[in-house]
């Protein structure tokens, strides 16, 4: 296992009497997919969204590359390397596809404040942005307006944004989510491919995904991790099995 | 369906062409009319790019047309009487050259806007309404009780101000200052929304998180928004002043904001052209309606209850599907 990229310490949220997060600990290595798994309403995605910076945690740090990221903000932290893709797609849906990588593109160059120079005639974030779009396999669509894509078309749109930053972290929240088997078994290629460029914490309900996917697990339940180990331990693991995967498998 | 660019010449072409006939018919009061269109409209362009491309809902830019007629109201009245603006520290002159007095006029709505914005691009929705409208409204009141302007009267300037070259009160020569200045400020917002702010302040409007997820602040490219669109409103009041040759506190009013907004409404929000339509309509609304009838803004009231009905787009919107606002 590589260096620790990502450190989630001792993290607490409550929203009025429910602990979504009750003490969440947990890292991130170079080189390595870190599967977070729960049932629904576990509390992935607000941990996610503490990461990225989006809510504030009540107690708790979060250390990226060696660096307390606990009192930035969601653009300083995307500046400084976390890339992250949405449970629920959160892109400019009156954009083009085009328009919506570029955007990724201007924000990893940098120069927002630029009044006069069209955009999308500039070659190097076109280039950047073309490539990431081929990555997906979403480059015949580039002139749609995203708001026409399909609910999977929108998931790769978003990882492809997140392909942008050139992120050293990814943060995933349910990826796959609605997009079919087709388009599942194309993101589990490209993730597998993607944890070279960096390491990725992946929220993911689909289990062949994750278990063909994730070098460790964590189990997320209430709130708290019961559990974190490889694929085997994690399957083989009572407490999981019966706070979770046993229901999976009875349904 | 029009291609939007098309349309958009068309407007631009009638807007010109119209007093263009007046001129020659000799019919001045028309092209006084054609004259309010081109500033109400470029008081449009201004809060669209807030409103229209930023979202910002701002119920204030009267703050700014207000400025802008003040400052020249101002200045233009202590020229008038020959006494100075101010002695100490240094020494200030009024004026009545209008590219100094737009100069004015723009920094100073842009330093107001720069502060309004600090202050209420903090909260969004109904707050940032409120906040804009109370900052108005602020200014609203202070010009109603500062006597030395003319408080709740207002201020006649007896003579139009002065452009090197040109006789402004020659109805046509003034249309065509302020028709020019409107075509230049267009033409620096298709750039500036085509820009990599563009691309920024539009993908904030329709998802911050989208924004702050690849890096931006949505929050400095709203305050340079919010900026620019007081200054290009503070430009607009400055020329309405000078077509009336009178400022009053109405034009800091809420009413004014609310007209403001109205045509950006009629014209189609985050359109190019959308206030001028919409501008353009609304004088012609209030010249034919209001000849009909005292109670024109009833009629107005229900057209604009059908536009947002069943035309959500505005005229623009509803004749010309958007063009690619990019490339
Ligand atoms: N902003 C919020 N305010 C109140 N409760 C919230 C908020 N966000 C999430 N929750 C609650 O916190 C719990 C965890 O939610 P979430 O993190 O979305 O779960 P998961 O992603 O694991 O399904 C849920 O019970 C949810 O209803
Ligand atoms: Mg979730």
């Amino acid at each position: 296992m590589g260096n620790v990229i990502l450190d989630v310490r001792n993290i607490h949220k409550q929203f009025g009497a429910l602990k979504a997060s009750d003490g969440i600990s947990l890292d991130l290595r170079q080189g390595e997919i870190h599967a977070l798994i729960g049932p629904n309403g576990a509390g992935k995605s607000t941990l996610i969204a503490q990461i990225a910076g989006r809510l504030k945690p009540d107690s708790g740090c979060v250390h990226f590359l060696d660096q307390d990221i606990s009192l930035k903000s969601t653009a300083q932290r995307a500046n400084l390397g976390l890339g992250r893709t949405f449970q629920v797609s959160a892109l400019a849906m009156e954009n083009t596809v085009l328009e919506n990588v570029v955007l990724g593109a201007l924000g990893k160059r940098g120069k927002v404040f630029s009044f006069f120079k069209s955009v999308m005639h500039d070659k190097n974030l076109l280039s950047q942005a073309r490539a990431t779009l081929e990555r997906v396999q979403l480059i015949d669509d580039s002139n749609r307006i995203t708001a026409e894509l399909s609910h999977g078309q929108r998931r790769q749109l978003e990882v492809a944004v997140a392909l942008t930053l050139a992120p050293k972290a990814f943060l995933m929240d349910e990826p796959m989510a609605g997009m079919g088997a087709e388009g599942s078994k194309k993101l589990t290629k490209l993730l597998r491919q993607l944890k070279q460029d960096a390491p990725i914490l992946l929220v993911e309900h689909d289990m062949d995904a994750v278990f063909a996917l994730a070098d460790r697990i964590s189990v997320l339940v209430y709130g708290k991790i019961i559990a974190t180990g490889s694929v085997d331990e994690i399957r083989s693991n009572p407490d999981v099995r019966k706070a979770y995967l046993g229901d999976e498998e009875a349904t | 369906m029009i291609n939007e660019r098309v349309l958009n010449t068309l407007i631009a072409l009638l807007l010109l062409v119209v007093p263009l006939f007046a001129w020659q018919l000799d019919e001045p009061f028309i092209i006084t009319l054609a004259t309010k269109a081109a500033i109400l409209a470029l008081a449009g362009v201004g809060l669209n790019l807030a409103l229209g491309y930023g979202g910002l809902v701002s119920f204030g830019h009267a703050t700014f047309f207000g400025l802008g007629g003040y400052t020249m109201g101002i200045l233009a009245s202590h020229a008038q009487s020959f006494t100075p603006i101010m002695e100490s520290p240094f020494l200030i002159d009024g004026t009545k050259s209008m590219p100094i007095i737009w100069l004015v006029a723009i920094v100073i709505s842009a330093f107001v806007a720069f502060i309004i914005g600090l202050l209420s691009l903090r909260t969004t929705g109904v707050y940032f309404i409120m906040v804009t409208l109370a900052f108005g409204q602020m200014l609203y009141y202070f010009s109603i009780s500062w006597p030395a302007y003319g408080g709740e009267d207002g201020l006649s300037i007896y003579v139009r101000n002065e452009f090197p070259g040109l006789n402004t009160l020659d109805p046509i020569q003034f249309f065509g200052i302020c028709y020019v200045l409107l075509m230049v400020v267009i033409f620096f917002m298709s750039k500036l929304n085509s820009s990599s702010f563009g691309l920024a302040l539009n993908s904030a409007r329709q998802n911050s998180e989208r924004v702050q997820t690849v890096g931006i602040s949505p929050f400095r490219l709203q305050l340079v928004a919010f900026t620019i669109s007081g200054a290009v409103t503070g430009l607009a009041g400055a020329l309405f002043a000078d077509l009336n040759r009178f400022i009053s506190p109405t034009m800091f009013s809420w009413h004014t904001s609310g007209e403001i907004m109205v045509f950006i409404i009629l014209g189609g929000a985050a359109r190019l052209y959308g206030p001028v339509a919409g501008a353009a309509i609304f004088i012609l609304l209030e010249h034919v309606l209001g000849g009909l009838s005292e109670f024109w803004h009833i009629f107005l009231g229900a057209i604009l209850l059908l536009v947002v009905l069943f035309a959500k787009g505005g005229l623009i919107g509803s004749v010309s599907k958007k063009a690619a606002s990019h490339g």
